[in-house]
């Protein structure tokens, strides 16, 4: 089609891109994205129709249901760009053929960026930035911030120029290998990375004192023999060696979490994950779990369980 | 905090809201609206704590399908201003997030009130569409996404003309066991997300990389960022290998037909474009 009358330029393109980030700014109950999606295509839109009329009807033809992954629309948006451009240049593309690449591109592609943006590249990216910030570390943000921002923005460009060259064959390509691969490689990746967070993060201790033996003499650090003053407390951490000397006490206590972790460190952790994939699967809300948990953690507090 | 900081504390919770529906840059994310708050009340350091604690409890919260995630964008704004209004420092942040919660809940009833709202938008949209004036169909849509910003920036600014005197006292009423209890709670209540997450992917065959990220995660010599490197290897080599058809049982002969196909997901990316 070297003989088109109206082209989308390169600059239309990248403000179409632009505007796609708003593309949930009006999610609603009725039509979901509708009102994002025709707010994306409007400056493809205006160029392409100068007739009013026409305009028009294009205006209404993007206001129907839409519903996806907010990034995943870009190559979507791609697709519909150049069946617009060539209706646009009298090509016979029919509404309906415009509406059927739209929603059977949006189910299948929704199915690709739930697991790879918010269940393998957020949790990692959020976690990398989070476990720098707890500890004061400006980069943490900063990190999270720039990665997933030069990740997104990457994809949204790239994404929806792919679908504007591949026009209506990139349905074919959604159905076929490379998108399902890297959404079954993210879910590998996601599931590996959640072992590592669920080991790390959630923290549980349970405090019972489960033993209580003696420890022969010369175990411990004998705080009579010490010398005096400010000496006394270099010679007990050198005796003491960060744990790794002489205890501190004439006692060896034994909590439930030592007997636990020489077991399976961070097996009550994965015990209370497995606990609520339970529950949300016996369809119990989120947000009731999490508030049963903090209940729970004040009252075994009381109780000296936690 | 002085009228500067008010205003710039009310334009971060606007940010946060509009984020919360939109989800393109994450200023709704605890960890850059917390650090945010930090950085224009002067408690940088406070902010970047509370918003590294909270990302943990929040990184598995994604809207999907009829799923309803809490609302992270009023629980990292409004725990982060009564963090730094309490005046009691990094031992307010077990406090803190704590608070969160109820407020993640209350956000999502909000946000459910200006998605219901954005219903009645669309509408004017569909009549503005037949007059073909695109200039008010772009207007409203800033309506509905302002309409969003307002969902935090309004509670923000509640919260700041409570005075703080009042906030510390309120504060000062909770007893140590209800806000240790409510640390320990919020060190738990990281497995609600990851379940969430967990229930999302969860395949058989995804499982053993699921066990050995949890057996090495033990492993406390290893960091984050070299455990990513591991789960990344781990999942390009079983890709890899599959595509390579290893055990001859015909997975082989759907590679040949696609002779760029590397099994390489990431080189594969690159080629096409």
């Amino acid at each position: 089609m070297a003989d088109k009358k109206i082209k989308l330029t390169k600059a239309d393109r990248f403000n179409v891109m632009w505007h796609s980030q708003f593309l949930q700014g009006s999610w609603n109950y009725e039509r979901m994205q509708n009102g994002g999606y025709v707010y994306a295509m409007i400056p493809a839109l205006r160029k392409l129709y100068p007739n009013k009329k026409d305009l028009s009807a294009a205006l209404q033809r993007h206001l129907v249901f839409f519903n996806t992954h907010p990034y995943l629309a870009s190559p979507v948006i791609g697709v519909t760009l150049a069946l617009e451009e060539d209706k646009a240049n009298g090509a016979p593309v029919q509404n309906e053929a415009i509406q059927g690449v739209k929603v059977g591109m949006m189910g299948p592609l929704a199915g690709v960026g739930d697991p790879v943006f918010w269940y393998t590249v957020r949790p990692i990216v959020g976690a990398l930035g989070a476990s720098m910030a707890m500890q004061g570390n400006i980069l943490g943000p900063i990190l999270f911030f720039v990665i997933w921002n030069v990740i997104r923005l990457a994809f949204l460009w790239y994404t929806q120029e792919f679908g504007y060259r591949a026009g209506s064959a990139i349905t074919k390509d959604v159905s076929g290998g490379l998108l399902q691969k890297v959404t079954r490689g993210a879910s590998m990746m996601g599931m590996f990375v959640l072992g590592a967070l669920i080991e790390r993060w959630v923290t549980i201790k349970f405090t019972p004192v489960v033993s209580k033996t003696p420890i022969q003499k010369g175990g411990y650090i004998n705080w009579d023999a010490l010398p005096k003053g400010p000496r006394a407390i270099q010679q007990a951490l050198i005796q003491w060696d960060k744990g790794n000397g002489l205890s501190l006490t004439k006692f060896k206590t034994t909590t439930l979490q030592d007997n636990l972790d020489s077991l399976i460190p961070g097996l009550a952790g994965l015990l209370l994950t497995f606990l609520c994939m339970w529950l949300l699967k016996k369809k119990v809300s989120p947000i009731w779990i999490i508030i049963g948990i903090f209940v729970i953690g004040v009252l075994f507090h009381v109780w000296h369980i936690l | 905090m002085n009228a500067i900081q008010m205003i710039l504390v009310v334009l971060v919770a606007f940010l946060a809201g509009m984020e919360g529906i939109l989800d393109e840059w994450q200023f709704h994310q605890p960890l850059v609206a917390c650090t945010l708050i930090g950085l224009v009340t002067g408690h940088l350091d406070l902010g970047i704590i509370l918003g590294g604690q909270l990302q943990m409890i929040a990184l598995g919260w994604a809207n999907i399908g009829a799923a309803v995630a809490p609302d992270a964008a009023l629980a990292s704004i409004a725990s982060a201003i009564i963090l730094v209004e309490s005046g009691q420092g990094t031992k307010g942040i077990g406090t803190a997030t704590g608070i969160a919660i109820p407020l993640a809940v209350a956000g999502l009833f909000l946000t459910m009130v200006v998605r219901t709202i954005s219903t009645a938008i669309v509408h004017i949209m569909d009549a503005d569409a037949k007059k073909a004036s695109w200039r008010k169909i772009n207007m409203w849509q800033w309506i509905a996404v302002c309409l969003q910003g307002l969902r935090i920036a309004v509670p923000a600014a509640l919260l700041l003309a409570i005075p703080s005197t009042t906030v510390q006292h309120w504060l000062g009423l909770m007893p140590t066991w209800l806000t240790q209890g409510m640390s320990i709670g919020g060190a738990m209540v990281v497995a609600v997300g990851y379940a969430m997450v967990i229930n999302m992917m969860a395949s058989k065959e995804v499982w053993p990389f699921f066990a050995i990220g949890f057996a090495l995660a033990a492993v406390k010599d290893l960091t984050l960022i070299a455990l990513g490197a591991i789960g990344l290897s781990l999942a390009l080599m079983y890709l890899a290998l599959e595509s390579k058809g290893g055990n001859g049982n015909g997975k082989g002969g759907s590679s040949s037909n696609d002779n760029s196909d590397t099994g390489d997901p990431l080189g594969d990316i690159i080629d096409d474009y």
